[in-house]
């Protein structure tokens, strides 16, 4: 089979719209376009259940009830309101939060705002494996600490933490457990009973649901409480007005329902591809370091730097390759990935990272492809790095003066 | 990030990529940049007896805005004098190649570059004694 290029290999920032799920959301575009707080008629009923229905297969895939499922626009979205919503409800309980600093930036500038209006925020640094140890998260809770988020896998590295064993911990001492589960919820087992979670923020459109929709999980057994962020109609039992996308929520949940199906087949597939994208990488290519734990990482992540070669760079030699790098070039902050400082990753090395992200319609044959064409570009450009022909004489550079500039 | 068709086309196809003979006394070398920045420069350029650069090599590491500024730099300075090649300007580079302003420090990198080789150049020249100093 020819490969149609470009080859869409950057499943964490987005996954294509699964077909089933796009056929799912149709009727809801057409016909089926009422209001679901539309108490009147027909047309709200159908879009209500439609949305009920969609409730329950979002919440079947973190072994949750429907009852507990709050739709947001998206996960940025339900970030801001379980940690906003936690710590304006629960600020008479304590101004401390807890959380991690390889977090996504929708929880760490959350974080510096609530700082702003005057909470206390300690951000945990990762061991070199990229992973939150739940001794640091035991170590960091105070008298006064009112949340602890951590995230289940992260978006650049694809690290996954020991959630559960956080959520032990900072059950023991009875403080609210927020998990930003949007990289791996639908990629590998969750539950949040298992992880004692009272908050977790999901998104549709990784997993091959559309974009601009979201949800909160918001524990009810025991009930936890959060002060809604935005005001309007009530909706979402007054944790978040708004008129439904119910297109979009319709989507999210035959995304989650194939998720949960297919999860045990799917994992497997991934895993298999990530393992052969890796092991012809490294059989290649000489000086290559994946960053962060391999045991405990998304089935479709691999985060690899290519010593002497800039990420940039890189991204344009593969043009037909739709990946990402942690290369401050690639950024309009000129900082390389902090999630990779936070892993003690040196700058050098930052630089020439690039995150493959493995998702459910890639093949065999694209990441033959893949590893192929990686082979020859980084071939050329070390060719082209006074850094790679300094490594080739036997120079270290990290014996040379340089001017930082 | 869109990039201009000339840097797409240096990046394709690199002018003078290579090394010179370190050891030659015609032969300047810059070495600028920082790897714990993203960019690192070497630029080399060997004069001939009129002080006209007859050759010029780079090798670069950085992103396509740096390998495209240095590229460039050696395809202007090769049959320029000692002299016109210290004159050359970042400002002409990012109008060639268009970069935007967040790519404007690859400019100023290629044109320390230049710098950088030329004094090495003249020190070389300067420790020899003897060849007259056309710059």
């Amino acid at each position: 089979m020819a490969i149609k290029l470009p080859i869409y290999m950057d499943n964490h920032a987005t996954t294509p719209l699964d077909p089933r799920v796009l056929d799912a959301m149709l009727p809801y575009l057409r016909d089926n376009f009422g209001n679901a707080a539309s108490r009147s008629h027909a047309f709200g009923w159908a879009a209500e259940k439609a949305s009920e229905d969609a409730r329950e297969q979002v919440a079947a895939l973190i072994g949750a009830s429907g009852k507990e499922i709050v739709w947001t626009s998206g996960a940025t979205e339900s970030d801001n309101l379980a940690l906003k919503g936690a710590a304006e409800f629960h600020k008479d309980k304590g101004n401390h939060i807890v959380t991690a600093q390889t977090e996504h930036k929708a929880v760490l500038d959350t974080c510096k705002r609530l700082e702003k209006e005057g909470f206390q925020v300690t951000y945990l640094p990762v061991a070199e494996d990229g992973r939150v140890r739940p001794e640091a998260v035991a170590a960091a809770l105070t008298d006064k600490t009112i949340l602890v988020s951590v995230m289940l896998a992260n978006n650049e590295i694809g690290t996954v933490n020991p959630v559960n064993e956080i959520g032990a911990v900072v059950k023991a001492r009875g403080c609210l457990f927020h998990i930003d589960a949007v990289q791996g919820v639908g990629k590998i087992p969750f539950d949040v009973n298992a992880a004692r979670a009272d908050l977790v923020s999901l998104s549709a459109h990784k997993m091959y649901g559309p974009k601009g929709v979201g949800a909160l999980y918001v524990r009810r057994k025991p009930r936890v409480r959060i002060s809604a962020q935005i005001d309007g109609g009530g909706h979402e039992r007054g944790m978040r007005s708004g008129t439904l996308n119910v297109p979009g929520i319709v989507g999210f949940g035959v995304a989650a329902e194939i998720c949960r199906r297919e999860l045990s087949v799917e994992g497997p597939r991934m895993l298999a591809l990530r393992e052969r994208l890796r092991q012809g990488l490294q059989s290649q290519i000489s000086d290559t370091f994946v960053n962060g734990s391999m045991e405990h990482r998304l089935p479709g992540n691999l985060n690899i730097s290519f010593a002497f070669i800039e990420g940039e760079a890189m991204l344009m030699a593969l043009k037909d390759v739709a990946v990402s790098s942690g290369s401050a070039c690639t950024s309009a902050s000129l900082e390389p990935s902090y999630v990779l400082r936070a892993l003690g990753v040196e700058e050098e090395m930052a630089h020439t990272s690039i995150r493959f992200g493995i998702g459910r319609f890639n093949t065999e044959e694209e990441v033959d492809f893949v590893i192929d064409l990686v082979a020859r570009k980084v071939k050329k450009l070390r060719e082209m790095s006074p850094l790679y022909e300094m490594a080739q004489a036997g120079i270290d550079i990290k014996s040379i003066q340089w001017a930082a500039h | 990030m869109a990039y201009s068709e000339k840097v797409l086309d240096h990046y394709e196809n690199p002018r003078n990529v290579g090394s010179l003979d370190v050891n030659d006394p015609n032969v300047g070398t810059g070495l600028v940049g920082a790897p714990a920045c993203g960019d690192v420069m070497k630029l080399q350029l060997r004069v001939n007896d009129q002080g006209v650069i007859e050759d010029a090599k780079f090798k670069t590491f950085g992103c396509g805005s740096a390998i495209a500024s240095s590229s460039l730099a050696t395809e202007w300075i090769k049959g320029m004098t000692v002299d016109q090649a210290m004159a050359v300007k970042n400002t002409q580079i990012v109008e060639e190649l268009n970069l935007p302003p967040v790519k404007i420090h690859c400019s100023v990198l290629a044109e320390d570059a230049i710098k950088s080789a030329i004094e090495d150049y003249k020190k070389k020249q300067g420790a020899r004694g003897g060849k007259d100093q056309v710059a």
